[in-house]
This record gives C-alpha cells, sequence and structure tokens, in this order.
C-alpha cells in the first residue's frame, strides 16, 4: 500500500465534508475578529497604562488575543477530523479498505495537520498585520526582534492544539466525550489553573500555556516559566506526541 | 477463497465464536447461515481484520487480511448500509475508497452505474433511503473488481424490487468465478441464492454442507406413525423391511414408503393406529431445528428457554430430540 494512496484517500475525506470548512473557517473568523477588537481596545486603553506596563505592553501578543476562542474551533476541527470515522460507521469501510492501521492513521492526520497548519499561519499572519493597524502608533513591525517568530509560532500553536484533539478523539473516540473534555479544559481549566498561585507552577506546563509563549515577543511582569517560546512549545510538541502515541496505541489493539 | 482455522472471538465470558473452521469456494454462492446473534458478523469483521481474533485465523487467498496489498482489489465487503459518513457525497465516499487502493477515478462511475446510482452520485449519503445505502455500499464492495466478495444480511430491510436485483447480482457474480459469501438468518432467503451452506449457531459450526446436500437430508417427506402397539409394529415393519425411526411420544417416523401402502400394511396385520400422516419437513423447519440444538447446548435448564424458535407443528417439546436422532438417522 503506498502510503501516496492513503493520502490522496484522506485528502477527498476531509475536503469532501462540509464540517472542515465552517471549523477551520471559524477558526480563522474568530481568532482575528477577537484580536481585532481587542487590539483597538488596547490601543484605547494605552494611554491609562502606567510607565512600567507601557514597557512589556506587547503589540504582537496583543494582536493574537482572538487565539483563545479561536483555537476551540480549531479542536472542534481536530475532534471531528477523527471521531467522525466513529460515529459515523465509516471507521469500517476506512480500515477495511487500508488495514494498515498505522499508514491510516498517519495519513489522517498528516493531512488534517498540513491543512491546519495552512489556515493557523494565514490566520495568523491576518491576526497580526490586522492588529497591528489598529494599534496605530504603538504597533510593532514584522521585522523588529522575534516578532516573525511569533507570527509563524501563532500558526504552529494553532496545528498543535488541532493535533492534540486528534490524539484525544482517536483515544476516545466519541466526539461528544472528546469535545466535552477538550472544550472545558482548554476554555477555563487550564486557565484556571495557570491564574491561581497555588497551580500556577503545573498549570504553566499544560500544552496551551507552554505552547502560547512562542506568540510573545515581551515577557509579561509576574512571568517566571522556566521555558522560553522555543521551550514552551518543545512542551507543547510532547503533549501532542503523547496524545497521538495514546491514539495509535488504542486503534491498533481495538477491535474497529 | 476465504479459509477459516479455529477462529475463536470471546467478550469477556461470552464465546461469540467458537473454533470456526470451513473454507468458502470460488465460483459459487456460499450462504453464512444462522440466527441473530450467532456470530456473523463478528466472524465476518474479524475476517476483514477488524476485529482481532481471540485464537485462530482467517486467510484471504493464503494470506491475513492486514498483509493485503491494496486489498479491496482481493476481497470487497458490505457490512452495514450505515458504514459511511452521511455528510459526504456518494461519489466522494466512493472516490477516497477507490485512492486508498490505487484504483482509477473511471471506476468510481463504472461502479455507480452498477448499481444505478448515477443519478444521485454528488448527493450527499445521509439523504438515501436504506435501498440506495445498500446500493452505495455494494458499489464499494465492487470497486476493486474483487474475486472475493462478501455481503453481510445484504437484503435486509430492502423492498422486493432491491432483494431481486442483490440476488442475481450475488448469482451472476458467482458465474463469473467469484468467491460469494453471503450471511443471512433467512434460510428461505438463502435456498435460493445459496449453492453452499455453513450454519452456526452460538459461534459454533452447525453445518457446511452444498445446499442440494442440505436439501436432499432436511426437506423430505416421511410418514408418521403412533401406535399403542409398538412391538408389533416394529416387527410388522421389519419383516417388511422397511426402516422405522422411533420419534418420541410412541410416535415413530418411516421414510421413503408411501402412506397408503403402510395403512395397506398395518390393515393386513391388524394393528392399531392412531396416527398415519404424511408429513413434510420445510427447510425452515430444518434450520430453526438445527440452531435450536445448539440453543439447547448453552441455554437449556427450563424447556421454554429453548424457544429460539418456535417447535415444528405437531412434534410438541421434544423436537431437539427428534432432531438428534433424524441426524443419526441421515
Amino acid at each position: 500500500m503506498a502510503a501516496t494512496q492513503v493520502l490522496k484517500s484522506e485528502w477527498t475525506k476531509i475536503r469532501s465534508v462540509s464540517s472542515t470548512v465552517w471549523t477551520l473557517g471559524l477558526a480563522l473568523v474568530v481568532t482575528v475578529g477577537l484580536g481585532l477588537l481587542i487590539s483597538i481596545l488596547a490601543k484605547n486603553d494605552y494611554d491609562s497604562l502606567n510607565a512600567q506596563d507601557r514597557r512589556v505592553f506587547d503589540p504582537t501578543f496583543t494582536s493574537f488575543a482572538g487565539t483563545s476562542l479561536g483555537q476551540l474551533a480549531m479542536i472542534v476541527f481536530g475532534v471531528l477530523v477523527v471521531s467522525n470515522e466513529y460515529s459515523t460507521g465509516m471507521i469500517r469501510t476506512s480500515l477495511s479498505a487500508v488495514p494498515q492501521r498505522a499508514t491510516f492513521m498517519a495519513s489522517k492526520v498528516a493531512v488534517a495537520t498540513l491543512l491546519a497548519l495552512v489556515v493557523g499561519l494565514v490566520t495568523s499572519f491576518i491576526s497580526f498585520f490586522l492588529g497591528q493597524a489598529m494599534l496605530g502608533e504603538h504597533k510593532a513591525l514584522i521585522s523588529d526582534p522575534g516578532v516573525l517568530r511569533a507570527v509563524i509560532g501563532g500558526g504552529l500553536y494553532m496545528t498543535l492544539i488541532a493535533m492534540f484533539s486528534m490524539g484525544v478523539a482517536m483515544m476516545l473516540r466519541s466526539p461528544m466525550l472528546s469535545l466535552g473534555i477538550l472544550m472545558p479544559f482548554f476554555f477555563l481549566i487550564s486557565s484556571i489553573l495557570g491564574n491561581v498561585s497555588a497551580t500556577k507552577k503545573i498549570g504553566r506546563f499544560l500544552p496551551d500555556q507552554a505552547g502560547s509563549k512562542i506568540m510573545q515577543v515581551k515577557t509579561p511582569l509576574d512571568d517566571d516559566s522556566p521555558y522560553g517560546p522555543w521551550g514552551g512549545l518543545a512542551i507543547m510538541v510532547l503533549w501532542v506526541v503523547v496524545a497521538l502515541i495514546g491514539g495509535y496505541a488504542l486503534l491498533k489493539k481495538r477491535d474497529a | 477463497m476465504i479459509e477459516l482455522e479455529g477462529l475463536t472471538k470471546r467478550y469477556g465470558e461470552k464465546m461469540a465464536v467458537n473454533n470456526l473452521t470451513f473454507t468458502v469456494h470460488p465460483g459459487i454462492v456460499t450462504g453464512f447461515l444462522g440466527p441473530n446473534g450467532a456470530g456473523k458478523s463478528t466472524t465476518m469483521r474479524m475476517m476483514l481484520g477488524l476485529d482481532n481474533p481471540t485464537a485462530g485465523a482467517a486467510r484471504i487467498d493464503g494470506k491475513r487480511y492486514a498483509q493485503l496489498k491494496d486489498p479491496l482489489k482481493y476481497i470487497g465487503a458490505l457490512l452495514d448500509a450505515k458504514a459511511m459518513h452521511g455528510g459526504r457525497s456518494a461519489f466522494n465516499h466512493l472516490l477516497c475508497l477507490a485512492q486508498s487502493n490505487g484504483i482509477p477515478r473511471a471506476r468510481v462511475h463504472e461502479v455507480l452505474d452498477t448499481v444505478g446510482l448515477t443519478q444521485v452520485a454528488g448527493k450527499k449519503a445521509k439523504g438515501f433511503s436504506l435501498g440506495m445505502g445498500q446500493r452505495l455500499g455494494i458499489a464499494g464492495a465492487l470497486l476493486g473488481d474483487p474475486e472475493i466478495l462478501m455481503f453481510d444480511e445484504p437484503v435486509n430491510g430492502l423492498d422486493p424490487e432491491g432483494i431481486h436485483w442483490i440476488r442475481n447480482l450475488m448469482k451472476s457474480l458467482a458465474s463469473q468465478g467469484r468467491t460469494v459469501f453471503v450471511s443471512s438468518h433467512l434460510m428461505s432467503e438463502m435456498a435460493l441464492t445459496a449453492d453452499h451452506l455453513v450454519v452456526i449457531g452460538q459461534g459454533r459450526l452447525l453445518a457446511d454442507t452444498s445446499m442440494a446436500d442440505f436439501i436432499r437430508q432436511n426437506s423430505r417427506s416421511y410418514v408418521r406413525l403412533r401406535t399403542p402397539q409398538r412391538e408389533r409394529l416394529l416387527d410388522v415393519l421389519h419383516q417388511e423391511g422397511v426402516t422405522v425411526v422411533e420419534a418420541g411420544n410412541g410416535t415413530f417416523e418411516v421414510d421413503g414408503t408411501p402412506s397408503e401402502d403402510l395403512g395397506e400394511l398395518a390393515a393386513r396385520h391388524q394393528l392399531v393406529l392412531h396416527e398415519l400422516s404424511p408429513q413434510q419437513a420445510s427447510l425452515e423447519e430444518a434450520f430453526m431445528r438445527l440452531t435450536a440444538e445448539s440453543v439447547e447446548y448453552h441455554a437449556h435448564a427450563d424447556h421454554a428457554g429453548s424457544g429460539a424458535a418456535p417447535p415444528p407443528p405437531g412434534q410438541g417439546g421434544d423436537w431437539g430430540a427428534g432432531w438428534q436422532q433424524q441426524r443419526k438417522r441421515s
């Protein structure tokens, strides 16, 4: 079985269902839209900041403020790509056609990841440039040190969120169960753990908190995390790898 | 050719498939028969490498399913009509399957035409009726032009026209020299399509026989006699060289001698008969007795519990025993 055949097949699958369009579309629109709004608010608010806050004001990160909400659509994308197979019964047809489960899973994840990466990068660049346009005199330039890394990092972050969701959905199979765990985790639990001082030390090793460091150009005042932007991203990659290995182990072992 | 060797699947305490060994040959339609829950679908899923056997193996042309390169070119299967994404069009559903096995796009149009779905190729599968879904599933099975085809309960829920279509399709596939393996829980359906029969009950192999043999053995006619003079009847029949089998409850069954002759014989010897009746065992009855036996083995205790199938008329509660004697006789 040539891997290219399976990749082509997975591409046909992903482009032929409407959930792909609306989840990725929503991820782009929400991230860009909310980033735009918060950039406008930040510009109006800038004058009321004290000197210290102004020094650490991060125009790049501000334009990515929409990511916190937009990533939820990415999670839905990652979950549906995988769990659609199970909830529809398509998995039995798919695995009859491609009994090599490693090839099947790798192709599915590869195609969905590539698509998420393209959408993630486009979202990231649009968010940055629109956000900076709104920030006016306080804006950052793409040529400023660390900015390009943060913008590309924004796309990588979105991609890794989708990949993590694919791994979790591969383990849990049910779309409702997967979303029921991932959504509150990323939207509520992670930020609560990260903001309560008692749990902060653990919270910053969670995938989203560690990974989002890549989008920062300036370090916030209260931030004493033991890793830099790339270190944070590496922690997130580790989470993704564990989720995907877990997903594969169960796919390999389980009856379809 | 499909070969099963000691195929076994256990879910916890329950043996879903118990040590199945049989071979499915090319050029004929092989019916895979068993009551609901007998383990037919589980067996088929193991053949396709979807479920892992607890023990034993299933081989397709001598290879395990996972070792097949582009499996759709060896074996096409219809497992259930719902095994597809409802939001995907019929064409794209088939296209993604074709691409995964290196089958050209043109073939997708061909099979859509074969099953008569060309008109709705662009429509989403969730809007399809059961019959259309079944046809789409069959199109997927035919996609790789495979030598082996497997259908799990293909006529379930179909209208008469659809049933007729599937029967003819299976027969024509077999006549092209392909291996056709089709499951059903209806003996009457199999009698019309299958050349060979594999019968399972409670996961165990009950029969592996040609349809012709099965009919010869099971749809035979016989005469039932009942008499208070057991010894005399046996003597008389013995003298005349007539074979008789006791069926319990004071009844006897005689093969191959017309009821007229038996009646005259009894009159000549002044034998009292309480019953003299020609009987015809239908295939459905034969199948029910065959599978009821397997139910009895496992879920005995109360006799009513053996009523997975209703007892054949006139045989009261002793029909399981009746089958066992019948089997010895045949």
